[in-house]
């Protein structure tokens, strides 16, 4: 079980409210991701969870019961830090089975718990290492391990994948995602990495300055933005949102089409010169610069023959045209 | 950052460090010397080296003359006994101001520190007539405490430095890891800082085992460590250099033998966090 309720949770710390008011329900078994930009709160949201820092006002429930005022260790919860937070002076086996011997387990069902661990994550040579001998990607294996090895109600990540390299990220991501479809543990993951969310999460809560701008799946996100911060934040590249005349004329202050739901016509109902080219093989990404002034950006295929300074005409797809009021949410 | 440096160079600034090295060594090496001197030789002026009077006498006088175990053993108990105290007190407090500073951290550990620059003398009497009350006027527990509390500001000092180089996160884990504060101490963050703490008991062995001001008021015979012993050589007849030499050459030589084997440690311990 690892079902966690916010109830009106806020934290401030002295006069700066930084979490001014969160309600929010994470189900049991669910892979939550809390995204948004860097100072927005999630850390300190996941940190409340944890119990690193305490509420100021609010009630955390976890499986039903309060648990604001309970310490980290009697919540049930385990928690991989961004730093992997190894202890540099035990091998990996002790690094391991370290919440194992503090929750008292007699030292052969540690070695059982630790052994099984290593073998999920491909750890068993490195059992006596010690963390300065591991990559970063055997660190963070190893926080996870010790991470596993507690069988907790819900496992907590403050952003795990920032200290690895690309290549390394976007395996690591694959396999904490797979390591979740094995466990069916509540995961919640902090990143201000908006792809780690879309590719990781069954259910996105996007904050901002400590609010939380809207709750969904990844796709719902993508196609139903509740507003200009998050269909600004969703998606990569950005969605082009453009204001005037052309927003006015869908009776709205702003709207909002993504990159792939512009077409290159013959004669459409925009026009600009195209200026920078971004070729990645599959795709190419147009910067253009339309006779209203503003920048946008299109992706068309990656052989298409255009280049700096044509001329080109686009046009939004009517049933993809995002539209958003004055107050920045969006209409109906 | 390497740093190239020529031949020429080296030599130049090996020879200056030597130079120093031996002005700050050299009355030791006088003491050393003196004291396998007669004390005709010893007061001989000018002072006499190639042609002086060698001899032992003066250890097997001051040896037969005085109880050295007794006082070895003394200065061994109150320094290690001070020490390990001071540690004991030391590292929650630094654990606190390091990891959980309130918004007077740091006024309190000036605070601390400023207590270090007041004259001993000061408290000297108040202290005394305390002790007395007490019944602690020449016992080791009495000393133990005494040189304890002179240096808890440098212990906590020293302990805090160590412990803001240690990463929060890794103490954190081990709170989520099911650790309380007492395992937490004691698991993780001990061994983590294990260099820092050795460094800060040796150095402050060094400085128990020095500490001359308050061995002496403190004490008189039955709890006097070695620097009593050296001071009981100097007597009203008058001054007897080469016996005076020869007992000093004895109460320091364990605590240099000491510095001498952990000199690295000494080092790494207090450089620590200079560098990454």
């Amino acid at each position: 079980m690892g079902k966690i309720t916010l109830k009106h949770v806020n934290k401030s710390f002295g006069e700066v409210a930084v979490i001014p008011d969160i309600n929010l329900t994470i189900e049991d078994g669910e892979f939550v991701v809390f995204v948004g930009p860097s100072g927005c709160g999630k850390s300190t949201l996941l940190r409340l969870i944890a119990g690193l820092e305490d509420v100021t006002a609010g009630q955390i429930d976890i499986d039903g019961l309060d648990a604001t005022y309970l310490p980290p260790a009697k919540r049930g919860l385990a928690m991989v830090f961004q730093s992997y937070a190894l202890y540099p002076h035990m091998t990996v086996r002790k690094n391991i089975a370290f919440p194992l011997k503090m929750a008292g387990l007699s030292e052969e069902e540690q070695e059982k718990k630790v052994q099984n661990a290593a073998r999920i994550l491909n750890l068993t040579n490195y059992l006596d290492r010690r963390p300065g001998q591991l990559s970063g990607g055997q660190r963070q294996r190893v926080a996870i391990g010790r991470a596993i090895v507690r069988e907790p109600a819900a496992f907590l990540f403050d952003e795990p994948l920032s200290n690895l390299d690309a290549a390394l990220r976007v395996s690591m991501r694959q396999e904490i995602t797979e390591l979740h479809q094995t466990l069916k543990t509540t995961m919640i993951y902090v990143t201000h990495d908006q792809v780690e969310a879309m590719t990781m999460a069954d259910k996105i809560v996007v904050l901002n300055a400590g609010n939380i701008e809207q709750v969904g799946s990844p796709l719902e996100l993508y196609h139903r933005p509740a507003n200009l911060f998050v269909a600004g934040f969703i998606g990569s590249p950005k969605m082009n949102l453009v204001q005037g005349a052309v927003a006015a004329a869908q009776g709205a202050d702003t709207i909002g089409v993504r990159p792939e739901h512009l077409d290159i016509v013959e004669s459409g109902s925009w026009h600009g010169v195209v200026g920078l080219t971004e070729h990645l093989g599959s795709d190419t990404f147009l910067k253009v610069v339309l006779d209203t002034g503003d920048t946008i950006t299109v992706r068309a295929d990656g052989e298409v023959g255009l280049r700096h300074g044509d001329r080109i005409s686009l046009a939004p797809r009517p049933d993809r045209i995002h539209r958003f009021g004055a107050d920045g949410k969006a209409l109906a | 950052m390497a740093r190239a440096t020529s031949p020429r160079r080296k030599t130049l600034t090996t020879i200056a460090a030597w130079s120093v090295a031996l002005i700050i060594f050299f009355p030791v090496l006088w003491m050393i010397l003196t004291s396998f001197k007669t004390e005709a030789s010893a007061v001989a002026s000018p002072p006499e080296l190639l042609g002086a009077d060698w001899t032992l006498e003066n250890y097997a006088d001051v040896w037969s003359r005085s109880d050295y175990p007794r006082f070895f053993w003394n200065s061994v108990v109150i320094s290690l006994g001070s020490t390990l105290l001071g540690l004991a007190i030391a590292i929650p407090a630094a654990w606190a101001m390091a990891f959980v500073p309130g918004r007077r951290t740091k006024d309190l550990l000036m605070w601390m520190l400023s207590t270090k620059m007041m004259p001993a003398v000061a408290v000297m009497i108040p202290l005394y007539l305390l002790f007395l009350q007490l019944g602690l006027i020449d016992t080791r527990i009495g000393l133990v405490l005494a040189l304890m509390l002179m240096n808890l500001p440098i212990i906590v000092w020293m302990l805090y430095t160590y412990f803001k180089e240690i990463p929060g996160e890794i103490l954190e884990a081990a709170r989520m890891d099911g650790a309380g504060l007492i395992k937490e101490i004691l698991y993780v963050l001990t061994p983590i800082a294990l260099p820092g703490i050795a460094s800060t008991l040796l150095l402050n062995v060094i400085l128990a085992w020095n500490e001359a001001f308050w061995t002496i008021v403190l004490t008189t015979t039955k709890a006097a460590p070695l620097s009593a012993f050296i001071a009981s050589f100097s007597a009203p007849q008058g001054l007897f250099y080469a016996k005076l030499s020869a007992a000093s050459t004895m109460a320091i030589a364990p605590i240099l033998i000491l510095g001498w084997f952990s000199q690295k440690q000494l080092v790494r311990g207090l450089t620590f966090g200079a560098v990454k």
